[in-house]
């Protein structure tokens, strides 16, 4: 992908190592060596402004890892983080690191850990408009609050109320305001509906969407729920053990996936409207991250490799609008895959 | 059909600063023997609680307050807790939602096979030893010998919760309670679990009460539905049926709000509001409030249950004289 889309994020041959080491007594006693989880490897993506990318992929494929790179919890071990066209990892000092805060916010999984008990809400959703200094206490602020409550569907007199007095997708909505605050041009959102009940995703995600309209935000979607992700991705990446296996349109990879790991991924959702249809499955479990297969990480889950895939790691390849990372897709080894909709036909003509 | 479970108007109430409230209201089904039945709701329709009571496992401040429970034609709610315990471990096994809660982390999975299977078979310890190692096999677990030594701690989620599967089949039960046995694995895994779950169901003609949030499992194990709100049951009825085609207008707007892989650009249909709590009970229709197709009568009337086609349904929208008068 290169430069002439307006790019806001662009992701280069990221790479996050944790040393996971035994102490130095213990490697002296024991002989062990150094440990290290490769917990993203060399992943490269873009995300254009105004739009979605979600990144999906099973515990441990290092999307989580990525996020928090991407907000600057997580310092990279290589590659680079470019955000509206600034490198993330060469800012100095807290200062320099402002302007790339202040547009860039994030919203977590679980809205109960994420909002401090102790603080009103009112004083939780204040508090980036005042470190960013984009205001000053008093009346302005207080209807900036009142302002941001209404946006998300609370009430402005909800900012007097502490976070235990919310359910959890009101938890989520405060969570959104906050990170609306401060008017930032791209939200990192982490799985923002994995611990809510379908009716209420339901309307956060409705939420979401409409800010994303109104407001031209950006969104870095990280979730595991594959029907979450088609609901709100233009564009998307498939992860497996730290590394891209697959990214493009959402809808053409959702539609004709390619990897034969999406392939058995969207295969493995249980689908509430097409009951008990028959599909092949993904076997065994994902490897460690500690000591990652050779060649393509998924060579040993997978039904079409070969030595060559045992051996030699893929590199992306383009294939219409996705790019690929499999010797199967490049070898035209891939056998043909009804489409997702014949596939609902024929099982509902089944079931009937 | 001969039920093997039977539930009638079972009421739980939880007992808060000297008020009852009420948990589960006036709830009844059966399951058939050989059959898998999915029980779903949101959190807090008072599902997990109804598995609970089946077990003779609510601890206070919740009580059972009415209503009977039939295990094979014989009423279980109202055992001692030592000839429940004896049912609970060799009539009715449970599988809960995280493995380390039914596994012992300073035992390890061999020696907690060994001693279930032999308080309730009359086995040998070297025959237990064989029924625990072929048990593990049958799950799915390599090397089930070697792995008979390993602690839980030792085995990644998915192999736990195998492990948890042998456990809850180690003597033969004829009902399972599963709640929410696959809600903490990644799908691939979980697809492996329900297979394995449903596979080993149909070969020994287990009976399961399976409690879950999450309709794609239901759509994918199971023979039967039963949708709860609220502490009560509004809608019961055939799978296939159920999901494509919903009667109470709860199950219609919850399958509506759930994402669709295929139709990508829709806006999600919403419920307005939030499940009422047991403490701000509602009149009439538990559901009223939230219904964009509530009657006056709603407000203040409980529907009873109305047969529609192979469905049972708690909404006035299903009375026939009501639908034939319209």
């Amino acid at each position: 992908m290169s430069g002439h889309k307006d790019t806001i994020l662009s992701v280069d041959r990221l790479t996050v190592r944790f040393d996971a080491s035994p102490s130095l007594i213990k490697r002296i006693v024991t002989g062990a060596g150094r440990r290290t989880v490769h917990a993203v490897e060399e992943v490269d993506f873009e995300v254009t402004r105004g739009s979605t990318f979600a990144l999906v992929g099973e515990s441990g494929c290092g999307k989580s890892t990525i996020a928090r790179t991407i907000a600057g919890i997580q310092p990279p071990s290589g590659g680079s983080v470019s955000f509206m066209g600034v490198d993330i990892a060469g800012f100095r000092t807290r200062h320099a690191a402002m302007p790339y805060r202040r547009n860039l916010q994030m919203i977590f999984q679980d809205p109960y850990a994420s909002l401090n008990p102790r603080w009103r809400v009112g004083r939780i959703i204040a508090e980036p408009i005042l470190t960013h200094r984009l205001m000053q206490r008093g009346s302005a602020l207080d209807a900036r609050v009142a302002e941001l409550l209404e946006t998300v569907g609370l009430a402005p007199g909800d900012a007097a109320k502490f976070p235990h007095q919310f359910s959890g997708g009101q938890r989520q909505r405060i969570s959104i305001a906050r990170a609306l605050a401060a008017n930032p041009a791209f939200i990192v959102c982490d799985e923002p509906t994995s611990a809510l009940d379908v009716s209420v995703q339901a309307q956060i995600l409705n939420l979401m969407k409409r800010l994303q309209r109104e407001r031209g935000l950006t969104y870095l979607l990280i979730s595991h729920n594959l029907a979450v992700v088609a609901h709100m991705a233009d564009a998307m990446g498939v992860m497996y053990l730290g590394r891209l296996v697959e990214q493009g349109d959402a809808g053409q990879i959702l539609a004709r996936p390619l990897h034969p790991y999406t392939r058995l991924l969207l295969d493995t959702v249980p689908d509430p409207r097409a009951p008990k249809r028959d599909r092949a499955r993904l076997s065994g479990e994902v490897p460690s991250p500690l000591a990652p297969p050779t060649g393509c990480a998924f060579h040993p889950r997978c039904p079409l490799a070969n030595a060559r895939c045992a051996r030699e790691r893929p590199l992306p390849l383009r294939v219409g609008a996705a790019l690929v990372a499999c010797h199967a897709v490049e070898e035209g080894r891939l056998p043909s895959r009804p489409s997702a909709n014949e596939n609902c036909l024929a099982t509902s003509g089944d079931a009937a | 059909m001969s039920a093997l479970l039977s539930v009638q108007g079972l009421r739980v109430e939880i007992a808060r600063r000297g008020r009852a409230m009420t948990a589960i209201d006036d709830v009844s089904f059966e399951i058939a023997a050989g059959e898998i039945l999915g029980v779903v709701g949101e959190s807090g329709a008072g599902k997990s609680v109804t598995g609970t009571a089946v077990l003779g496992l609510l601890e206070r401040p919740a009580y059972q307050a009415g209503g009977r429970i039939l295990f094979d034609g014989r009423r279980i709610d109202t055992l001692d807790d030592d000839a429940m315990r004896t049912l609970r471990g060799k009539e009715i096994a449970a599988v809960f939602q995280d493995p380390l809660t039914s596994l012992d982390p300073l035992m390890t999975i061999g020696d907690q096979l060994i001693e279930t299977i032999r308080t309730h078979l009359d086995l040998t310890p070297a025959e237990a030893v064989e029924r625990a190692a072929r048990l593990l096999a049958e799950v799915g677990i390599p090397a089930p010998r070697e792995r008979l030594a390993s602690y839980p701690h030792e085995m990644s989620g998915g192999m736990r919760q195998r492990v948890v599967l042998a456990l809850a089949f180690s003597c033969e039960p004829r009902l399972i309670i599963a709640d929410e046995p696959t809600t903490a694995l990644d799908v691939s895994i979980q697809a492996q679990i329900l297979d394995l779950l449903r596979a080993m169901c149909r070969e020994r003609g287990t009976t399961v009460m399976l409690v879950t949030h999450d309709m794609g499992v239901i759509a994918e194990v199971a023979d039967r539905v039963a949708v709860m709100y609220a502490g009560r049951l509004v809608e019961l009825g055939p799978t296939a049926g159920l999901l494509g085609e919903a009667v109470h207008p709860y199950t219609r707007g919850l399958m509506a709000s759930i994402p669709d892989m295929h139709r990508r650009d829709a806006e999600l249909a919403q419920i307005p509001g939030s499940m009422p709590r047991p403490d701000a009970p509602v009149p009439g229709c538990a559901f009223h409030p939230r219904c964009p197709r509530a009657l006056v009568r709603c407000a203040s009337e409980r529907p009873p249950t109305f047969a529609v086609g192979a469905s049972q349904v708690a909404c006035w929208l299903a009375d026939p004289v009501a639908r034939s008068a319209a």
